[in-house]
């Protein structure tokens, strides 16, 4: 069992904002995908990002693991995957 | 569908292999003159809590869910202090909630039916309860009929945190990122429909859809109840047929007819400028004027009121009754009520107040679990639009007498300390 690595289709990375306390690693770990806010606060990009790009991919990965209240996760979608 | 003059009838459709209950259904309801499932489809008849949702298209998610405990959640909780057409409508007549729940109840096939009013609200309370009693003693037929008293808050009547509550937790709005989101009791689906809605359903399981269509808007069909408040003679509610101009509905209710602005929808719902008084009262037309009818209630403002220290009122309040379980809408809805409060007093800076405002209402939009949060920013983001002149006004500081008013046009319940207020 290897890693499956998906070229097509997009993730989103979607915070709880109830289990969110607001410790601020996700800014730090994924800052091309987390703002913060005047509170601290993330403030999450709603904008889907390509698989492909796994640079990016692998922050947010990092954002979900570093997150002390385990309130982030990653939504994939494969739109570009549907047949048309 | 059979056809009435040949046979067979009794036999038919047994040739092989018994019907299937998916081939049952095309050959008996389907086709049937009158199948409620049907009517309700072409009724359009939507959501009246506020989110205007179409009904049917709920109905029609719940019933295809597997379970064999559901049930029908009837939201009697009235969560806008603004509103009374809960209590109106269970004045007039409970038996029409609690039938329409029945039909519902029949159409997904729940064996509930629980029905959620405020306690704080006693009076609705001995309403139902007498209601139910009356139907348990005529040997009740289908689902179980079910009393439930959550505390009144303004989130508690939001489904989510109403099914967390009758889930024995705390009446706190839960985050359901997946959309449309089938919510839970135990481990069985529930259908959650506001009072005003399942007697819609009641009338239309009764008199059919084209019935209810005879009133309306071709897009919103049927009639709404209307909470009127404000500067009113008497506090109202009134039975309107949807896309009523709004000028017949102030006078109907003896309003002010030259009011400055209608609060429409609730206390997280817009203004509307005073000049747009004749628009009709449907969603399809107050959303050129960024307005939606929401949960009903209609507030008008008169003149001499000042309409940013009324929206100070109602978001200072709002920001009192949020869970405080989300960052954004814990920290964030104060902060807005601070600003507006800098914006009416010229002492504090209210220029760079207003532009903090704008972008504070950017950065908290969309970041709640629930609407809670969005609402109030509605309502903001409107005032800012139909007040700003004397927005402007505040701005340089000129003395506003709105401000100074002994009585102010918006009855809000007093603000309650964090510690008083009761989740469960």
């Amino acid at each position: 069992m290897g890693v499956v690595r998906r070229r097509s289709g997009s993730f989103v990375l979607k915070v709880n904002p109830i289990l969110c306390d607001g410790f601020g690693h996700c800014h730090e770990l994924a800052p091309e995908l987390v703002d913060v806010d005047e509170w601290g606060y993330p403030i999450v990009a709603t904008e889907p990002v390509a698989l492909s790009n796994s640079g990016v991919l692998q922050s947010a990965r990092y954002a979900v693991r570093g997150c002390p209240r385990q309130a982030l996760s990653i939504e994939r979608s494969n739109d570009a995957e549907k047949p048309q | 569908m059979i056809s009435s003059g040949s046979l067979p009838r009794v036999l038919h459709g047994s040739e092989g292999r018994p019907l299937s209950l998916a081939q049952h259904e095309e050959v008996f309801i389907a086709g049937t003159p009158f199948n409620v499932m049907h009517e309700l489809e072409h009724s359009g008849l939507t959501g009246r809590g506020g989110a205007a949702f179409p009904t049917f298209r709920k109905v029609d998610l719940l019933r295809l869910q597997r379970g064999h405990n559901k049930s029908v959640v009837v939201n009697v909780m009235e969560g806008e202090p603004a509103a009374h057409k809960e209590f109106a409508l269970a004045g007039a007549n409970p038996h029409l909630i609690l039938e329409g729940a029945q039909v519902l109840a029949g159409l997904i096939g729940a064996k509930r039916i629980l029905v959620c009013v405020a306690r704080d609200n006693p009076t609705v309370v001995n309403h139902l309860s007498r209601a139910i009693h009356e139907l348990e003693r005529r040997s009740l037929r289908g689902a179980k009929i079910e009393l439930h008293t959550p505390p009144w808050r303004y989130v508690a009547g939001e489904e989510s945190a109403l099914v967390h509550w009758l889930n024995d937790n705390e009446s706190l709005p839960q985050y359901r990122p997946e959309r449309p989101s089938i919510l839970r009791v135990g481990h069985s689906p529930v259908l959650v429909d506001n009072a005003e809605t399942c007697a819609n359903v009641a009338l239309i399981a009764r008199f059919g859809a084209e019935w209810f269509r005879k009133l309306g808007t071709e897009k919103s069909p049927g009639s709404t109840l209307v909470s009127l408040t404000g500067a009113v003679e008497r506090s109202t509610v009134l039975e309107v047929s949807l896309g009523t101009p709004i000028r017949d509905i102030l006078a109907a209710g003896h309003a002010d007819m030259a009011p400055q602005a209608l609060l429409l929808g609730g206390f997280g719902g817009t203004w509307l400028h005073g000049q747009h008084i004749d628009t009709p009262y449907a969603n399809e037309h107050l959303g050129a004027h960024g307005a939606n009818v929401g949960a009903g209630v209609m507030a008008v403002l008169p003149r001499e009121a000042c309409g940013v220290y009324e929206t100070l009122r109602i978001v200072r309040w709002m920001a009192n009754e949020s869970a405080r379980q989300c960052g954004p809408c814990a920290f964030g809805l104060p902060a807005l009520a601070e600003d507006l409060t800098s914006i009416t007093h010229s002492s504090k800076d209210p220029k760079a107040a207003y532009e903090r405002l704008q972008s504070r209402c950017d950065s908290i939009e969309g970041r709640g679990a629930c609407r809670h949060p969005d609402g109030v920013i509605q309502l903001v983001r409107s005032a800012l639009i139909v007040f700003a002149d004397d927005i402007a006004q505040h701005i340089v500081g000129r003395p506003c007498t709105g401000t100074q008013r002994p009585k102010h046009t918006i009855t809000i319940p007093s603000l309650e300390h964090e510690d008083e207020l009761i989740w469960e």
